[in-house]
């Protein structure tokens, strides 16, 4: 039981991650019906931003507790990320927005290329780590174990995801995102700055995608360029198994990816008597994503994509 | 205007007669006769401060040689390295190897994976391009009977026996195996199962992840259940840190035993204080015992800063080549191949000297540990008394 335990804690952690990286992906697909491609690598660039600017703050002050460190990398790379977020999308898809779908989908997988080998030219090729600012307490919940880290993890995910529903339902700013996804032109017609509501999306999303990124830097201890690819991929997935464009669906999926994950690799190889092992950790995920697209294409929790699309 | 259409004919002329001159024998402006080599390793992705690394090793050798001037065949000639990246990945390295055989290299220093070396080994192989990886270990790299491959490195069923018989011994009796699935590390890993079971010793629980992974909690929890006392993995560094990492984080009290991928200063500061009391093995001797060890980290340190791990062996690699086409006056692989099989040369690393399957001759393993944040050398066990060739 506590080996179940640890695997569910596991998951646990590495699924809110997933979610609020898919957050940032569903958002957009929601109001754009754009697949932004470069989300990932926002993700590495909020990880390598807060590491650089941490590793800074840290060289040139001494005394400075490392929390209020940490709490200063984070707000540091969140505002760096929104900047990039809002420049992302006024540069490369704003001008394609009345081209084809298939154009500004080509365009975000180009803006991901050139994040991943700017952030190459930047930081170098080699790993990076995460600064020595958080000292890992362990806690034993009968015979699993759990860290201070994973507890603050899954606690500002929650807290983050929250906001991010409450916004979208009781703010004015979340009306009108929600009147932009149902049609772009009637909510312009109704007076709605739409630029402005798009801009306001894809800052939201990064500036999401650079909480995940430093929490996935300070979890793991390592930062690298090539991170965003493989965390941007699962949490796509995380979307698309939610339900791409429902913002719930993406914190579901998000959650069961992790858990799916961290069960698979743990309990494949006994459930199967050794015939699927661990290798098969990635493939298991895809598997359900797969079910489910079978099944339910729209989604766990989607329900407008198909009249949609 | 006659004079000046005479004037630009022959101009013509020259240039036509100087790009005929270029297409079989391209030459330096100093007349020198080039000849190309092809140097690859992973220097894009994760692995690529490591591929940089053995670049790096092969670069300062070659210039080394193009400083001290080589004459081949009664010609001047200059040597100029071609550097591809493979990105570690099986699929490119075989894109790549092809595009070097159009480019007419000579030879090709690398790769640097085993996973690689292999299916690039036979495009070379077919195309009768002399191959010297500095830093594929697997088995199944000189297991193919390719007369072209050859490696500067003992591989990986010396280092496994090593490791297998060092993990029973000294460390203790249950071992759980975990390995990236690449050929280099499922090879180590299985070489390691094997001695520990030769040894006395069980294999509690084999797990697997991949070359790209940071996420080991749930295939370490799985370990942990198991209660072993020595956990090995098989793969590289930039895997290896956030691992030792992850499993201090579950509390687990087994030890950490790795191969050569981990002995790096990059695991180091990627395990950061995991890393204490963590053992590998690196095939070869240590720098400071390789002959010429403390004066090549002088001379690489001063152009390039850190040494990862392979550079000295690339930098062998590709002095034992240049020193068999010297010997046989030629850079003609075909007339090179028995020269290099024949080589007997001192290098850095120790003894250049090849076997009939082109494993290097009598090579050595040594294990560290770390201690105080350094590598410190634990042993260094000779595997003279066992060569490659021996063991089929």
């Amino acid at each position: 039981m506590d080996i179940f335990g640890q695997q569910l804690i596991n998951g646990l952690v590495l699924g809110s991650i997933y979610a609020l990286v898919a957050l940032g992906y569903t958002m957009v697909y929601g109001i754009l019906e754009l697949i932004n491609f470069a989300h990932g690598e926002v993700t590495m660039l909020g990880a390598m931003i807060g590491i650089a600017f941490m590793d800074a703050m840290l060289t040139s002050t001494t005394g400075v507790p490392g929390l209020a460190v940490l709490a200063a990398g984070l707000a540091a790379s969140i505002a760096v990320c929104m900047g990039i977020g809002f420049s992302l999308e006024r540069v490369a898809y704003r001008p394609l927005r009345q081209a084809p779908r298939l154009a500004a989908l080509i365009t975000a997988i180009g803006m991901s290329i050139v994040l991943q080998n700017v952030a190459m030219l930047i930081w170098g090729k080699q790993y990076i780590n995460f600064p020595p600012v958080v000292t890992l307490e362990k806690y034993n919940v009968g015979g699993a174990i759990i860290t201070n880290l994973q507890i603050a993890i899954v606690i500002l995910s929650c807290l983050l995801m929250m906001g991010l529903l409450a916004l979208v339902r009781f703010t004015s700013l979340g009306r009108a995102m929600r009147a932009t996804a149902q049609s772009t032109e009637t909510a312009s017609l109704m007076g709605i700055n739409v630029n402005r509501v798009i801009s306001a999306t894809f800052i939201i999303g990064a500036s999401l995608a650079a909480v995940a990124g430093v929490m996935n830097a300070a979890y793991y201890g390592i930062a690298h360029y090539t991170m965003g690819f493989t965390l941007g991929l699962k949490a796509f997935s995380a979307a698309v198994l939610g339900g791409i464009g429902n913002i719930p669906g993406a914190m579901l999926g998000g959650l069961l990816l992790g858990l799916i994950e961290s069960l698979g690799a743990g309990y494949l190889g006994q459930l199967t008597g050794g015939f699927l092992g661990s290798h098969y950790q990635d493939v298991i995920a895809f598997f359900v994503l797969i079910l489910v697209l079978v099944l339910r294409p729209s989604g766990l929790l989607g329900e407008r994509v198909g009249e949609r699309s | 205007m006659p004079l000046i259409r005479l004037v630009t004919l022959f101009g013509l002329a020259g240039l036509m007669l100087a790009g005929c001159g270029q297409k079989d024998a391209p030459r330096t402006a100093a007349g020198e006769l080039i000849i190309r080599i092809g140097s690859v390793a992973p220097l894009t992705g994760p692995q690529s401060h490591l591929g940089k690394d053995n670049d790096n090793g092969a670069r300062m050798a070659i210039d080394e040689i193009n400083a001290r001037g080589v004459t081949l065949g009664g010609k001047r000639v200059h040597f100029e390295i071609m550097s591809e990246d493979d990105q570690a990945d099986p699929r490119n390295a075989t894109i790549v190897a092809q595009k070097l055989v159009d480019a007419r290299v000579r030879a090709v220093l690398g790769h640097l994976n085993s996973g690689t070396s292999i299916p690039a080994s036979k495009i070379y192989h077919d195309h009768g391009i002399v191959q010297i990886s500095p830093s594929a270990t697997a088995v199944a790299y000189t297991d193919q009977g390719y007369k072209t491959a050859f490696r500067v490195m003992t591989n990986d069923r010396q280092q496994g026996r090593v490791l297998g018989e060092y993990a029973v011994k000294r460390m203790g009796k249950r071992v759980a195996i975990i390995d990236d699935r690449t050929a280099y590390g499922q090879g180590l890993a299985d070489e390691v199962v094997k001695a520990v079971e030769a040894s006395g010793g069980t294999v509690v629980k084999r797990e697997y992840t991949n070359d790209r992974s940071t996420d080991f909690l749930a295939i370490l929890t799985t370990i942990k259940a198991r209660n072993p006392d020595v956990v090995f993995y098989g793969g590289m560094d930039g895997q290896g840190g956030p691992m030792a990492r992850q499993m201090q984080q579950l509390g687990i009290k087994a030890k950490f035993l790795s191969g050569d991928g981990t002995q790096t200063t990059e695991f180091l500061k990627l395990a950061g204080p995991a890393a204490e009391g963590v053992t590998a093995s690196s095939p070869g001797l240590p720098l400071t015992k390789m002959p010429g060890g403390s004066e090549f980290q002088k001379k690489f340190t001063a152009r390039h800063g850190h040494i990862q791990n392979y550079a000295p062996y690339a930098y062998d690699a590709a002095h034992a080549l240049v020193a068999a086409m010297i010997k046989a006056d030629s850079a003609d692989p075909a007339k090179y191949l028995p020269a290099l099989k024949a080589l007997e040369m001192r290098g850095v690393t120790g003894m250049v000297a090849f076997d009939d399957r082109g494993d290097i001759r009598g090579g050595a393993i040594t294990l560290y540990r770390v201690r105080h944040g350094k590598w410190e050398v634990l042993e260094t066990v000779s595997s003279a008394g066992a060569p490659a060739g021996q063991k089929r």
